[in-house]
């Protein structure tokens, strides 16, 4: 018998939650256990295998130049590297420095910012190494992690629609909170795998998935617009989770007073 | 041989949230200096929520941790409450009640069977621990999910909930939905009294420490959102004057800033000091069960905060059973809030002890300035102080041995590293 895959789990900046999606798999954990080597998680074991590592989860963004060059020291190591999370597939909420003086930043918080180190953007781990596939969400969804790991054991490609938090609604048969209630909801160009929580909870989606496959930001703005939404608002919608993503980032611009 | 000063790094501590080290320098067979090194990057909420709006203070701050976003949501949700001169009470305070039930089952169950439990048994983690001991294994992640599933249907998912605003909640839970997470809450107030009685048999390490505990403490209930900030050694403040008896130190070798008592020095947060200063308003059922396990009503031993924390988990179920079971729905599932300039406190206790906001906001009600004081940095100073006691006693074990003694006594804390930056790889150095 072959020996088992090798899991590794990394953290960079980050909150710890996507990577506590896999011990709240409460259902599967064990069994996951069974098919693949637990070999580096350091939030769950003191026990760590050496590399190279089968599948390496990654969790945060890069802030610091230390970080920056541990990444390629996990590249290196991996043979097959996920990206788990708004932070690490997008710069997370950290990165809303990336619009500020970092300096600034460190003086509001800290006495001494000479004892700090850290860089003047939070920046996605794609924009560091080759990323594998990417899997979205502040935080992730427990079903598409599960749906990784289990594409990668069987040697397939994992099944995450790329369509909008739109469409989840109108699947799950949410009536729309926009058009039904006026409520502002970035369900039109969010990426699905949430479920569509928000709208089903009578509060518009937060976009904390990040932009989905060619979004059209300016088109929806426009129509929040409409509703009366004013144009800060519009920006710090825009500017949250995932304010670094392109298509956001992007439309946020425009708004910057 | 003999080796007379060393020093022992822990690079990365395993089996806490966040990213920390420790140092511990012994020369000459004395124990010279220990550090507990938290090198969790900086992420500046303090700073990025400058500007922002009240409203999204909840969301924002949630974000500083994975493990309890409940804590950051109802903390914030109060002071900006607070700030705004708007109270939340009946069913809508009761929700928040039990959605802060379902964080501390989960963040409890998690600490308890996946995080702790391991150390008492040998075990680098509770995977392996699974192997021999499976039922016990698998009645942790059970009472972990039922936790989670209070968190799901209140909040509509377990990490970051989506539910919570200032004011109450987008959408308030159905009577049905509330009666079916019940069933479950039953089996999970029988497994948690197992827990108790599994846990008060773990060996157990005697180790009395003399702690100002500080924890909230409410007339009428055992501590979430609300009350006085009291401790074992005479506090007894508004939450409002937190500054006037805290300060936050910034010291070189941390990014988390060290939190202490004015005039007192360290302190400990956290379900030791929690139960200790609340132990009369526990029910009777919840008090007996604590006293037949040979739990002391002031308990003092960190190790023993594993036992405490069952406890916790016992009282949670005990507490959502009630709320369930008294629950109407509310006829409106927020109050209107008003935006407008002010200054508010929040200080509730989360699965790891206190945890203070305060903000200033503007006419518009946008914030100006956030101030947030998690449990973990406020622990910082005492988990160091454990630490060179501890140590102490056990410097002729070999490194390897020492270093998995100072994590357990780490771990005691259960602390949360991505909440305090603003955990460990051990550096022992023995020359």
């Amino acid at each position: 018998m072959n020996p088992k895959p090798k899991l590794a789990v990394w953290k960079f900046a980050s909150c710890d939650g996507c990577q506590l999606t896999l011990l709240d798999c409460e259902d599967e954990l064990l069994a996951i256990a069974e098919e693949i080597e637990i070999a580096h998680f350091p939030e769950a074991s003191r026990a760590v295998m050496e590399g190279p590592y089968d599948l390496s989860l990654v969790e945060g963004s890069i802030t610091t130049p230390h970080d920056a060059e541990r990444i390629q020291e996990v590249r290196r190591c991996s043979k097959f590297l996920v990206t788990i999370g708004a932070c690490a597939t997008a710069g997370g909420i950290q990165a809303l420095r990336n619009f500020q003086d970092v300096e600034e930043f460190i003086r509001i918080v800290y006495a001494h910012p000479k004892y700090i180190s850290t860089l003047e953007k939070s920046t996605a781990i794609s924009e560091h190494i080759k990323v594998d596939f990417e899997l979205r969400g502040c935080p992730i969804s427990k079903e598409q992690l599960v749906e990784v790991i289990s594409a990668f054991l069987n040697g397939r490609k994992p099944n995450t629609p790329t369509h909008s938090v739109c469409m989840e609604c109108k699947l799950q048969g949410t009536v729309c909170v926009m058009v039904a209630h006026g409520t502002p909801c970035l369900g039109p160009i969010t990426h699905a795998g949430c479920g569509a929580i928000c709208p089903a909870y009578n509060r518009g989606c937060y976009g904390c998935f990040g932009p989905k496959e060619t979004p059209n930001v300016a088109s929806l703005s426009h129509w929040w617009n409409q509703l009366g939404v004013e144009r800060e608002d519009i920006l710090r919608a825009l500017r949250t989770f995932n304010a670094e993503a392109e298509p956001f980032r992007k439309e946020s611009d425009n708004y910057e007073a | 041989m003999k080796r007379k000063s060393r020093t022992i790094k822990v690079d990365y501590l395993a089996r806490v949230e966040g990213e920390g080290a420790l140092y511990i320098d012994i020369e000459e067979g004395h124990l010279k200096d220990v550090k507990l090194k938290i090198f969790e990057p900086p992420r500046f909420f303090e700073a990025l929520l400058r500007g922002r709006r009240y409203s999204e203070a909840p969301d924002i701050t949630a974000r500083i941790c994975g493990i309890c976003p409940i804590a950051y949501q109802m903390s914030s949700s109060h002071a900006m409450e607070n700030a705004l001169h708007t109270t939340v009470d009946g069913q809508l305070r009761a929700l928040r009640r039990l959605i802060y039930c379902g964080e501390w089952i989960e963040s409890h169950a998690l600490h308890i069977y996946m995080l702790h439990a391991p150390d008492f048994l040998g075990y680098p983690d509770a995977i392996t621990m699974a192997k021999e001991h499976p039922d016990v294994v698998k009645r942790g992640l059970r009472l972990k999910k039922a936790g989670n599933e209070i968190l799901k249907i209140v909040g509509g998912r377990e990490i970051h909930p989506i539910n919570v605003q200032v004011g109450g909640f987008y959408k308030a839970p159905s009577k049905q939905s509330l009666a079916l997470l019940a069933e479950e809450l039953k089996w999970a107030q029988d497994a948690a009294l197992e827990t108790v009685r599994w846990t008060a048999k773990l060996p157990m390490q005697d180790f009395q420490q003399d702690y100002e505990f500080v924890a909230l403490r409410h007339p009428a209930e055992y501590p979430f959102n609300e009350g006085r900030l009291v401790s074992s050694k005479g506090l007894d403040i508004d939450i409002a004057d937190f500054d006037l008896h805290f300060e936050e130190e910034h010291v070189e070798h941390s990014n988390a800033l060290h939190c202490i008592h004015k005039g007192h020095g360290a302190y400990h947060v956290g379900p030791l000091a929690r139960y200790s200063l609340n132990f009369d308003q526990l029910p009777p059922m919840v008090q007996q069960v604590a006293l037949e396990n040979h739990l002391p009503k002031i308990c003092s031993n960190p190790f023993q905060s594993i036992v405490v924390r069952s406890i916790e988990v016992l009282y949670a179920c005990h507490e959502a059973l009630r709320i369930i079971s008294e629950y109407e729905v509310p006829p409106k599932p927020a109050i209107e809030m008003q935006a407008g300039p002010g200054i508010g406190h929040g200080c509730t206790e989360a699965p790891r002890g206190i945890c203070y906001h305060r903000y200033e906001l503007d006419e518009k009600g946008n914030i100006m300035d956030a101030r947030i004081v998690p449990p973990t940095s406020q622990n910082q100073k005492m988990i160091e102080s454990d630490l060179r006691k501890f140590v102490s006693q056990y410097l002729h074990l070999s490194d390897e041995e020492l270093t998995w003694r100072c994590e357990q006594a780490i771990r005691n804390y259960d602390p949360c590293i991505s909440c305090a930056t603003h955990f460990l790889k051990l550096h022992v150095k023995r020359n």
